[in-house]
C-alpha cells in the first residue's frame, strides 16, 4: 500500500510538470496545426536562465533565498516568453503558408540550434540547482512527500486553473478560441490573428519556463540536452489527451506521469526483477504508440467532421 | 461612402472579377445580384479584406482601403457576414456575439448592445448559453448578422444571407435586413435570390462573368425584361 501511495505522489509531481509543458505544445497546435518541436528547448532555457540568475544573485546579493528564487522564476518566465515570441516570428511566421512539412522541419532545426546555443553558453556540464529550499519531509499513509513536491503540485494546479480561466473567461481567451477555429473568421471580428498567435507562443513559453525550473529543482541537474526527452514526453502527453485540446493536455500530462510512475514502481515485481525502474521511459513511448494506433484523436480529442 | 474603381481580383490564373466599378452612398441598401460563379462573393470578400485585389482602387470615406486586412477594416466600420454563415460553432451564442464586439472597448455599450440583440432576436436570447453549432440554419444566420451588428458597423457586407434557408426563414432574415437599413446602416447585399434582394434594395448591380453588366434603381431592374428573363424566372 505504501508503494502505491508513494508512486501516486511521484506520478502526480511528474505529471504536473508534463502537463505544463504539454500545454505549450497543444495550444500552438490548436491554432497553427504546427508541432513546435523546439518547445522542449524553451523549457530547457527556462531552467538554465533561472539557474544563472540564482547563482549570480546568491553570490553577489545578500537577498533572502526565497526572494532570489522568485526573481529567478520570473526572469525565466520573461525570457521564455520572449524566446517563444521570437521563435514564432523568426522561424514559423515566414512559413505560415508553406507546405506543412516545412515548418515542421524548421521546428526540429530550431530545436537543434537552441540546444547548441545553450551548450555554447553553459557548456556540457550537468548544472545542479542550488540548495535554496530547505527540504522537509512529511509522511502520508506510509509514503514520503516533501514540501517541494507539494509546492510543485499546487503551483501547477494553480497555473492550470488560471490558464483555464484565461481561455474560457477572458476576451483574449475568446479570441484565442476563435482564432483556433478559423483565423480568417477571427479576422472578420477585428481580431489580428498574428497578435493571438504571438500571445499563444508567449503563454506556452511561460508555462514551459516554470516546468523547466521545477525539473531542475526537483529531479536534478540541468543540461543542454534536457529539453529533448522532456519535450518528447510532454508531446506524448499532449497526444494522449488529444492534441489541440487544452483540458486534454492537462489530464494527458497527469495521466502520463502516473503511468510512468506506476510502471517504473511495479515493473520489477511484475518481471521478477528482470526489468528495473530504468525502463521508465519505455512506458511513455508505449503509450504513444498505443494511442497513435488505436485512438489517434486522443482521450479528449474531437471527432473529425464537426464542421459539417 | 464606398467608391470602387477598376477593381480586378484573380484566383491564381483565373480572373474572377474583371475591372468593376461600384459606388455606395451612406445610408443606401444596394444589392449585387447574378448567377452562381459570376464573381459576387469574390467582390464582397475583396471589399471585406479577405482577398487581395490584383489592381484597382477601393476608397472608403475618401481614403484608400485597398489591401487592408479584415481586422483593420472592421475597426474602420466595415463588417462582413460571410457566406455559409461562418459562426464559431464550438463557442456559445453569447461568446459569438461578444466576439463581434471584440474591437470595441466600451464595456457598458457592449452590454447594452448585447441586450438589444437579444430583444431583436429572441431566439438567440433563449439559446445564449448553447454551443452555436447546435443552432438551426436560420438561427445561425441571425447569429452571424447579430454578431456583425455588435461591432456597430457603418457598412455591412452581407453574403448570400438566404442561402440554404427555408422560405419562412428567408422572409424573416430579409425583414431583419430591411430593419437594419432603416436604422441607418449602409448595406451591400450579395444575393442569388434576385427578386427578394431587389425588392428590399434601393439600387442594384447585375454581375455576369466577373463584370458588372447593368446597374439601375432596384424597381427599374425589377421591371427590366432582360433581368426578368435571366434572374427572375420571367
Amino acid at each position: 500500500m505504501d508503494i502505491f501511495v508513494q508512486q501516486l505522489i511521484n506520478g502526480l509531481v511528474l505529471g504536473s510538470i508534463y502537463a505544463l509543458i504539454a500545454l505549450g505544445y497543444t495550444m500552438v497546435y490548436g491554432i497553427l496545426e504546427l508541432i513546435n518541436f523546439a518547445h522542449g528547448e524553451v523549457t530547457m532555457f527556462g531552467a538554465m536562465i533561472c539557474l544563472a540568475i540564482l547563482n549570480a544573485l546568491l553570490l553577489h546579493s545578500g537577498l533572502p533565498p526565497l526572494l532570489i528564487l522568485g526573481i529567478g522564476l520570473v526572469g525565466a518566465i520573461g525570457f521564455c516568453m520572449v524566446l517563444g515570441y521570437a521563435l514564432e516570428r523568426i522561424a514559423y511566421r515566414p512559413l505560415r503558408h508553406a507546405p506543412r512539412l516545412a515548418p515542421l522541419i524548421t521546428a526540429i532545426g530550431m530545436s537543434i540550434v537552441l540546444q547548441n546555443v545553450a551548450m555554447l553558453i553553459w557548456g556540457k556540464k550537468f548544472l545542479s540547482f542550488p540548495d535554496i529550499i530547505p527540504i522537509q519531509r512529511f509522511t502520508i499513509a506510509g509514503a514520503n512527500i516533501t514540501n517541494l513536491q507539494i509546492v510543485i503540485i499546487l503551483l501547477a494546479i494553480l497555473i492550470m486553473i488560471c490558464l483555464w480561466l484565461l481561455i474560457h473567461r477572458t476576451r483574449l481567451g475568446r479570441a484565442m478560441r476563435a482564432t483556433a477555429q478559423s483565423p480568417e473568421l477571427a479576422s472578420l471580428m477585428g481580431i489580428n490573428p498574428n497578435t493571438i498567435i504571438s500571445a499563444t507562443f508567449m503563454i506556452g513559453g511561460a508555462l514551459g519556463a516554470v516546468a523547466g525550473v521545477m525539473v531542475n529543482a526537483y529531479y536534478g541537474p540541468a543540461h543542454y540536452t534536457m529539453g529533448f526527452m522532456l519535450g518528447l514526453k510532454a508531446f506524448t502527453a499532449a497526444v494522449l489527451g488529444g492534441i489541440g485540446n487544452i483540458t486534454g493536455a492537462m489530464f494527458g500530462g497527469l495521466l502520463l506521469g502516473l503511468i510512468e510512475s506506476f510502471g517504473a514502481g511495479y515493473i520489477g515485481q511484475l518481471t521478477g526483477g528482470f526489468m528495473g525502474s530504468n525502463y521508465q521511459h519505455v512506458f511513455a513511448f508505449f503509450v504513444l504508440i498505443l494511442i497513435l494506433v488505436f485512438r489517434p484523436s486522443g482521450l479528449f480529442g474531437e471527432r473529425v467532421g464537426e464542421r459539417a | 461612402m464606398l467608391q470602387v474603381e477598376n477593381l480586378s481580383v484573380a484566383y491564381g490564373a483565373v480572373n474572377a472579377v474583371k475591372s468593376i466599378d461600384l459606388q455606395i452612398a451612406a445610408g443606401e441598401l444596394v444589392c449585387l445580384i447574378g448567377a452562381n460563379g459570376a464573381g459576387k462573393t469574390t467582390t464582397l470578400k475583396t471589399l471585406g479584406g479577405m482577398l487581395k485585389p490584383q489592381h484597382g482602387r477601393i476608397e472608403y470615406f475618401d481614403q484608400s482601403i485597398c489591401g487592408l486586412p479584415s481586422h483593420e477594416l472592421l475597426q474602420r466600420g466595415i463588417a462582413l457576414v460571410p457566406e455559409g454563415r461562418g459562426i464559431f460553432s464550438r463557442l456559445s451564442v453569447r461568446e459569438n456575439l461578444q466576439l463581434g464586439a471584440y474591437s470595441r472597448n466600451d464595456a457598458a455599450g457592449i452590454t447594452q448592445d448585447l441586450e438589444q440583440m437579444f430583444t431583436l432576436f429572441p431566439r438567440l436570447a433563449e439559446r445564449a448559453g448553447q454551443i452555436a453549432g447546435t443552432l438551426s440554419g436560420g438561427e445561425q444566420q441571425m447569429l452571424a448578422i447579430a454578431r456583425a451588428l455588435m461591432s456597430r458597423p457603418k457598412l455591412l457586407l452581407l453574403d448570400e444571407p438566404s442561402m440554404g434557408l427555408a422560405p419562412v426563414m428567408v422572409q424573416k432574415i430579409f425583414q431583419t435586413i430591411r430593419d437594419i437599413a432603416a436604422a441607418g446602416v449602409t448595406i451591400l447585399l450579395v444575393e442569388q435570390n434576385a427578386k427578394l434582394a431587389l425588392q428590399i434594395s434601393q439600387r442594384g448591380y447585375v454581375m455576369e462573368n466577373g463584370r458588372i453588366t447593368l446597374t439601375d434603381a432596384a424597381p427599374a431592374l425589377l421591371a427590366n425584361p432582360q433581368v426578368q428573363h435571366a434572374y427572375l424566372g420571367g
